[in-house]
């Protein structure tokens, strides 16, 4: 565990990760507040701990566990094409950010009961929050009037 | 709390709804949408468990409520259920919300939220504004609480500039007054806008009216009615102007009797009650498993309030109570929140007796703009602004993340700082986008009509839905 600005912070192997969340889960962390993923392209150097290796992507889930008032934070590795096993048995709560993870990020999530866009246009090219999508040179996508 | 003793608790109207759902005949409707994957399809063409997490299970649902809900699927008569589109142009679903509905008759057997119609890439735009520029964003996703949403940005940039513990005093006591002002003027528009959707038409007016209060001072304060970009990292924009104590006394004095009136108006009123109790049920296990916060959370009987359980600013150092509910309907949402109101002016007398005099910003050269005065006498306070206002000040590399209670439930943010005046990434947690996902659940079983109260009970507002 890595406290981050005194927050709790783990790193977790993308192996790892459904176990890792499981055992918290029976630890209490019984709500998944927010799973979000962090694109790091442009900035690689980033400071991790020293047996993390860093990848492209990182997902990052934050748990809260209401009954000793706790928070904490999963940080897993994941590089561009990988995929994550989905947290949505454990957490049902994640189906909604998984998908938006997946629409925004293109990171998909194994075993997720309906991984499609959610808030761009299911015939949407790209992945918005990814730090090579240029919002300013891709010509505006209008559904229906291609002509 | 006002309820009434002899109702069934959630869990056995949970399991009426049940028994209810396995008694009657569900069929496919077989109309297939040209839409594409993110709308609700006919049974026909789904698998079992996706039936059954559409139709509200959460998966963790007893043996025999799974199998009653997995036995629903394998009888297909054809023509008794149809598949329609509520919103996004729905009047009562606050905004672009829109759900697609599987009816039998009047009763609602599937429910899909479908959202992304107000998406308008908030967090991409995040990651191009300076941490001085941020706040104009996401004071734009929550729209009736953007106070909130400003304190939740300028916290997390405060933690990883390290200065959290050196924002004045009178700042955080302000930000506090502002906060508490907020959820009251956000819940009196949720009193308003429940009782348009429930056909209580005089009771929109009202809830404006008082609303209306509560804006006129925040635009005193702010110079705005929303969207103040006020509370600001390091602080607040400007300190208050004079005669605010007055202002926020003839507030506090004038809402008590209206209150009452909506007592009167509501919850005494046999059609109110009968229209809102055991409507929408959700179970407290339920609310855990998809993370809903705020009213929804506390309806279900937990006593979980970040402001009591995680306390921020100075919440430790005043009195208040947490509402909670018994039965997880929209009646308990809609009694909490009313009670809410009277909690929060109770936060805010206190607020008005322990604010402190001194500084309104932080005085970290680093951060804080120099006043306007010292701009015309000295160049380097001239050089010293401009640049804060054209590169911004630099955020020392890092993550962090940061959550509140607002309105609606927990919102968060999570900034990712690369050392540069510009976030990496800036997410923020909303908290009607989380508690949308309670929609299924809670009407399940229900009927259309009912569909609108419980979409009004949860309080969205699309804008940090879809961010």
């Amino acid at each position: 565990m890595t406290p981050s600005r005194g927050q709790s912070v783990m790193f977790v192997a993308a192996s790892d990760y459904l176990a890792t969340i499981t055992q918290l889960y029976s630890g209490g962390f019984t709500m998944c507040i927010d799973l979000t993923a962090v694109d790091y392209l442009m900035h690689e150097g980033r400071t991790l701990p020293a047996d993390v290796v860093a990848q492209r992507f990182e997902v990052v889930v934050n748990l809260l566990s209401i009954t000793s008032r706790q928070r904490m934070r999963v940080r897993v590795q994941v590089a561009d094409g990988e995929s994550l096993p989905t947290l949505f048995d454990i957490h049902p709560s994640t189906e909604a950010m998984e998908r938006e993870v997946f629409d925004m990020f293109g990171i998909a999530f194994d075993g997720h009961p309906d991984l499609t866009r959610i808030l761009m246009p299911e015939d949407w090219d790209g992945h918005p929050l990814r730090k090579d999508y240029s919002p300013g040179r891709i010509p505006v996508q209008f559904k229906g009037a291609a002509s | 709390m006002t309820t009434v003793d002899d109702r069934p608790t959630a869990e056995q109207v949970r399991t009426q709804q049940d028994i209810g759902s396995l008694n009657s005949p569900i069929t496919s409707a077989g109309a297939a949408t040209s839409e594409g994957g993110q709308e609700l399809q006919p049974r026909s063409t789904m698998s079992q468990k996706a039936i059954m997490r559409e139709s509200g299970s959460v998966l963790r649902m007893s043996e025999s409520a799974a199998a009653a809900l997995a036995d629903v699927a394998a009888d297909s008569q054809e023509d008794q259920t149809m598949i329609i589109n509520m919103g996004p142009q729905h009047p009562s679903t606050h905004g672009v919300l829109r759900l697609m509905l599987e009816l039998q008759g009047e009763t609602v057997l599937r429910c899909k939220p479908i959202i992304g119609y107000l998406h308008t890439g908030m967090e991409k735009t995040g990651e191009t504004l300076s941490f001085m520029q941020g706040g104009t964003n996401v004071t734009r996703m929550d729209y009736l609480s953007p106070l909130n949403n400003e304190l939740v940005f300028s916290l997390a940039t405060e933690k990883l500039l390290g200065i959290d513990g050196d924002v004045p005093e009178r700042a955080q006591w302000m930000r506090m007054l502002l906060s508490e002002l907020n959820r009251m003027s956000s819940h009196l528009l949720f009193m308003a806008t429940n009782g348009m959707d429930l056909g209580a038409v005089s009771m929109m007016l009202y809830g404006w009216r008082e609303r209306e209060q509560v804006l006129r001072f925040f635009q005193k304060v702010t110079g705005l009615r929303m969207n103040h970009n006020f509370i600001r990292p390091g602080g607040v924009a400007a300190d208050l102007p004079a005669g605010w104590r007055d202002d926020v006394l003839a507030l506090l004095d004038m809402l008590p009797d209206r209150l009452a009136e909506y007592e009167v108006l509501m919850t005494g009123q046999p059609i109110w009650r009968e229209r809102l109790q055991g409507v929408g049920v959700i179970t407290q296990s339920e609310a855990i498993a998809l993370a809903a916060t705020g009213p929804i959370l506390r309806s279900t009987g937990l006593a979980f309030d970040l402001r009591k359980d995680l306390p921020y600013l100075n919440y430790n150092e005043v009195e208040f109570d947490v509402v909670v509910g018994v039965h997880g309907d929209a009646y308990d949402r809609y009694a909490i929140r009313l009670q809410e109101i009277r909690e929060s002016m109770r936060i805010v007398r206190q607020v008005l007796d322990k604010m402190p005099s001194g500084n309104y910003r932080i005085q970290n050269k680093k951060v804080t703009p120099p006043p306007r005065g010292r701009i015309d006498e000295s160049m380097e306070a001239l050089i010293h602004h401009f640049k804060i206002f054209t590169e911004g000040f630099k955020v020392p590399e890092g993550e962090v993340y940061v959550a509140i209670e607002s309105p609606r439930g927990e919102v968060g943010c999570y900034i990712v700082s690369d050392g540069s005046a510009v976030p990496y990434r800036m997410h923020v947690r909303a908290p009607s986008f989380v508690n949308v996902q309670c929609l299924p659940h809670m009407m399940r079983g229900g009927l259309v009509a009912d569909a609108v109260a419980v979409i009004s009970s949860i309080d969205p507002v699309l804008g940090e839905v879809d961010r």
